[in-house]
């Protein structure tokens, strides 16, 4: 099949970027929308062009590095599905595809459609992490947990931190990557005991990085490749209005 | 301390709830002018006089006053820091596909409550407090052939019924976000919160909605 694609070409985080038109023949309807790409770059190699520059790395959706607005939409028309999961047969023969990156103030384009995402490294810094001594790996079964927590633990954990949340939100919050990581931690008896002063911080290093306000429109939901649930940002709130209560 | 993105939304959701609990009071008293004209008259003015004396209602008038102001500071104050987190925006947008627009466009929808708000405040509460009315039978103030008189003009009718149905809009999404802001997360109890705000909108716009209808429709300016 034959696609007309609009990227996004921008050479540096301080130059000023614009559309570009690629028309692509020969796709095959069982590649992936990154081997598309890939296909594309093969040829802008063979004409001696740059390559589209995009983030990826283990092409099955678990790892997060991929992602980008396909046809106005954060990893593209389906749901609960990675850039890298997104195949071609979702796509008709002479369409045209606006390919962009993920935007927002702390998620700056470095170069075409990779952006840099350390803000959300320095959130899960901030707090994101159970303060332990090093040593011996404990007994695993000192602490009982009851296995409905485990699960509904590792349901915010499965977070994979790719960004569609804050590019897909109309303020370009992150409340749903935040909460994941903050709801995660408190739900499991060694992540309790620092709740407080967790939820605190990372709330905080989540406004320094310039990240937007929650509206609840719940979009971030939808297009989050986990099914992360909003339920989580209603956990975040209610842990941090009970340590802004509680805090001496 | 430097307030946070989530202090400015509590704000927002405790000066809404406020908000939303005085248009329940509102409302209640508003259905007085339903009552049969000979009854409907004597007891409005009576309670409009009750409301501007008491000490009490005073008391809770300014904080409904601050609560209206801080609760549209709030809101320009977050609209700019969300504009300024977005920074450029994309060449093509449909993100708009995942989500409701009355909850996308709160800030539209409550400038729309605050224009109604200065026209309704002008041609009530300022005419109530300022202006000099004629009593009625009782000595009470005649608001109610002020009401009734207004609503004689479809126009009139119009914005008001216009402006209902962005206040619907605005409850709707605002009830149930100021319930997540202020920390429910129980999926059953989020779920009920969320009906309860759907049944609490429904029953607030159609309760304002019937009132300039039926006035227009069954009484006649004297």
């Amino acid at each position: 099949m034959k696609l007309y694609l609009k990227v996004w070409r921008q050479e540096h985080k301080e130059s000023k970027g614009n559309m570009v038109n690629y028309e692509v023949d020969g796709i095959s309807a069982h590649m992936s929308f990154l081997e598309m790409l890939d296909l594309l770059n093969e040829r802008l190699i063979g004409k001696g062009e740059r390559v589209i520059e995009f983030d990826h790395d283990c092409r099955e959706g678990i790892c997060g590095a991929c992602g980008m607005m396909i046809n106005g939409r954060a990893h593209g028309p389906l749901t609960g599905t990675t850039t890298c999961q997104l195949h071609m047969r979702g796509f008709k023969d002479g369409e045209t595809v606006y390919i962009e990156p993920f935007r927002a103030t702390a998620f700056p384009v470095l170069r075409d459609l990779k952006i840099d995402r350390s803000a959300f490294d320095h959130i899960i810094q901030s707090g994101g992490y159970i303060s332990a001594s090093t040593g011996q790996a404990p007994e695993s079964n000192s602490i009982p947990i009851a296995h409905e927590v485990t699960e509904a633990a590792f349901d915010a954990a499965a977070c994979i931190g790719c960004g569609a949340c804050v590019a897909t939100c109309k303020n370009s919050s992150a409340a749903l990557f935040t909460s994941a990581k903050i709801s995660h931690l408190v739900l499991l008896p060694q992540g309790k005991l620092e709740s407080a002063d967790r939820v605190i911080k990372m709330v905080g290093q989540m406004d320094a990085e310039g990240f937007g306000h929650c509206s609840n429109t719940e979009a971030c939901e939808v297009e989050c490749p986990q099914e992360i649930s909003v339920l989580h940002i209603g956990r975040m709130n209610y842990e941090y209005n009970k340590a802004l209560l509680l805090k001496k | 301390m430097k307030q946070a993105t989530l202090t400015y939304k509590l704000m927002m959701a405790a000066t809404g709830l406020f908000l939303c609990f005085f248009l329940v009071i509102h409302l209640l008293g508003n259905l007085q002018l339903l009552l049969p004209e000979s009854e409907a008259r004597e007891q409005f003015n009576w309670y409009s006089h009750l409301l501007s004396g008491n000490i009490l209602i005073k008391i809770i008038s300014y904080i409904l006053y601050l609560s209206l102001i801080g609760h549209a500071v709030y809101a320009l104050i977050i609209t700019r820091k969300n504009i300024a987190a977005n920074g450029s925006k994309y060449v093509y947008d449909k993100r708009s596909q995942v989500s409701a627009w009355n909850s996308r466009n709160m800030g539209i929808l409550g400038t729309i409550i605050l224009i109604f708000l200065i026209i309704h405040f002008k041609d009530y509460w300022y005419v109530y407090k300022f202006g000099h009315l004629p009593l009625d039978a009782k000595g009470n103030k005649d608001l109610y052939s002020i009401v009734i008189t207004s609503f004689q003009q479809g126009w009139y009718i119009i914005i008001y019924e216009l402006s209902f149905i962005a206040l619907g809009f605005h409850l709707l999404h605002g009830f149930f976000s100021a319930s997540r802001t202020l920390g429910l997360y129980h999926p059953k109890y989020s779920g009920a919160v969320r009906v309860f705000g759907w049944v609490y909108s429904l029953a607030i716009t159609l309760g304002f909605m019937l009132i300039p209808i039926y006035i227009y429709f069954n009484l006649n300016a004297l």
